[in-house]
């Protein structure tokens, strides 16, 4: 199976129904997608393909050959983060941060999508993707300051 | 082949060689010629029609310049050098001498040529075209190359018995109560495209079954399938699709060309499309069948084929669906068994295919029964072949076209 992750090629040898998720952490070891469920309920596997959040728990590796993921770790790096990252960390939109990667996805869906998205067009987003600490109000206003970010605003 | 030495040496006996003597000799033409532009490109294309360099080029050998061996029941034949090269090709040869090759199968010196040469079908070329293939060739860098000898346990002179009884020399006729496409194609197969050299069966001495013809035959191990009704071709050919394949070698509901045709197909490549049309509507009207008869192979087939691709389908299933929908609702986590949903049954397939792409969520903070949206992780394609599987598991017959319902749905129709 051929994988492209993050721009990079991967070629990875496991069963075609091999959820997503599992190649990514142990395969390709990149833990910012998580396991939360395993049943698509939660969100905080969520990765992009081809621009599209998916579920990458329940995403067999079969059907996404040959089309673009982007994972957290795709979208910078610590020490040079992406706008979404830098919009979390400046309002420190976490808790215990197990949902967050699954949120910031989701959250970047949308906004590559449409930069001016609305705050509530934002929780609209962000509906399938669950926080058990109850963090949702700073992580609705992230996602905002990530999209002032994208568009240029300092 | 023994039996076939034997057979040829009866036969020599019973028509005691008459009419099977050897030719004269044609002089040498002169040397070098020069050629009209449009007459040697007509000439090119005809060579490619004709899949001269199949027999006459060798695996990484110089164009045209001879050295294949050609594996026939009888021996092993080397494809000669075709090259204006004095000595070892044509270059002697004069238009005359190149003319009584492809149309009575005789070489320069006089001598018959062997069958697997086939002047059984370039004996219907024109004049005009064989003048034409012969400014190509005598254009065509000489190669200095000898010919290798061939290992066929048979004499010449035994050639002209053969030619006595199997051969028939003469310019292909049209047929006035066919269209003039229908008479250029059969012009083009019958001759110079000498498709029956493969597709149609032979005797034991070699000749074409002429009372079988296009009924499918035998080259280089492989089986060159039946063209006529017989055809096994699980969608029957049209015009369009045959023209599509001879020049790209492949045709949607139909297989790539593979083995001796793949090469005739990367020629044809270089040919026309109007003389391809002309040759895909001979050869279609060969399937003799009723529309009716044949139509209805045609849907028997793209069922299977359906089928096929519900087994596509079932490998999504189980990764995407299978872990939920395998355990019933009994199980915590656990979904309906598929084979018990409504949304399988009914008329169409636009409600499983919004429940797959949007999942099933209870308005906005309120409780409910949940299931995740896959859009975006399906294709178009991938969520066709799911609905497939899907169905076929209700028991009820296939939805008609799901593809279609697929990509409305995908456009944003609501």
């Amino acid at each position: 199976m051929k994988l492209d992750v993050n721009g990079r090629a991967h070629e990875v040898d496991a069963d075609p129904a091999t959820p997503l998720l599992y190649v990514l952490r142990e395969d390709l070891k990149l833990n910012g997608a998580k396991f939360g469920c395993g049943l698509g309920q939660c969100g905080a596997c969520t990765v992009l393909a081809d621009g599209e959040a998916i579920f990458s728990c329940i995403t067999p590796i079969s059907v996404v050959q040959g089309r673009r993921i982007t994972t957290l770790e795709g979208l910078g790096t610590a020490e040079k983060p992406g706008p979404m990252q830098r919009a979390f960390i400046e309002l420190q939109a976490a808790q215990c941060g197990y949902c967050i990667p699954g949120m910031m996805m989701r959250a970047q869906a949308l906004l590559e999508h449409k930069p001016a998205a609305s705050e509530a067009e934002i929780r609209a987003a962000l509906q399938p993707n669950l926080c058990r600490c109850g963090t949702h109000m700073r992580i609705v206003r992230a996602a905002v300051r990530a999209g002032e970010l994208m568009r240029g605003k300092s | 082949m023994i039996s076939g030495v034997a057979l040829l040496t009866a036969l020599a006996i019973v028509t005691g060689f008459s009419g099977c003597a050897s030719r004269g000799a044609i002089a040498p033409g002169a040397q070098p010629q020069s050629f009209p532009r449009g007459q040697v490109a007509k000439g090119a294309e005809l060579a490619h029609l004709g899949n001269c360099l199949g027999c006459h080029t060798a695996v990484d050998g110089k164009p045209y310049a001879g050295g294949t061996p050609i594996k026939t029941p009888f021996g092993t034949i080397y494809g000669t050098n075709i090259t204006p090269d004095a000595d070892t090709g044509i270059g002697r040869w004069s238009l005359e001498a190149f003319t009584r090759a492809l149309r009575e199968g005789v070489d320069r010196d006089g001598r018959h040529l062997y069958p697997a040469f086939p002047y059984d079908h370039f004996t219907k070329v024109t004049d005009e075209d064989i003048a034409a293939l012969y400014a190509f060739l005598m254009t065509r860098e000489p190669v200095r190359q000898e010919n290798r000898t061939n290992r066929v346990p048979i004499p010449r002179a035994f050639v002209g018995v053969w030619k006595s009884r199997y051969f028939t020399p003469g310019v292909y006729q049209p047929d006035s109560s066919r269209s003039a496409e229908w008479n250029r194609g059969a012009y083009l197969v019958q001759g110079l495209g000498h498709c029956g050299a493969c597709h149609t069966p032979r005797n034991k001495l070699g000749a074409e079954e002429k009372d079988a013809a296009f009924a499918g035959g035998e080259v280089e191990r492989w089986h060159a399938p039946a063209l006529n009704a017989a055809s096994p071709s699980p969608v029957p050919w049209t015009v369009e699709a045959l023209q599509q394949y001879l020049r790209h070698g492949i045709a949607d509901l139909h297989a790539m060309s593979a083995g001796p045709m793949q090469e005739v197909t990367h020629d044809l490549s270089n040919v026309a499309d109007d003389a391809l049309r002309a040759m895909a509507t001979y050869i279609v009207s060969l399937d003799t069948r009723s529309d009716a008869e044949r139509r209805q192979h045609a849907a028997a087939a793209l069922e299977r084929a359906g089928k096929m691709r519900a087994m596509q389908g079932n490998t999504i299933y189980d990764g995407a669906c299978a872990d939920c929908h395998n355990r019933g609702r009994a199980e915590e986590g656990g979904a309906l068994e598929l084979p018990l949903g409504t949304a399988l049954t009914v008329p169409t397939p636009r409600n499983l295919a919004y429940i797959i792409r949007d999942g099933i969520v209870p308005p906005e903070g309120e409780r409910g029964s949940w299931m995740p949206a896959f859009a975006g992780m399906l294709t178009n394609e991938q969520l066709t072949d799911l609905l497939i599987y899907l169905r076929a598991l209700s028991g009820q017959s296939a939805w008609p076209d799901v593809a279609r319902e697929v990509r409305n749905i995908s456009r944003g129709d609501q």
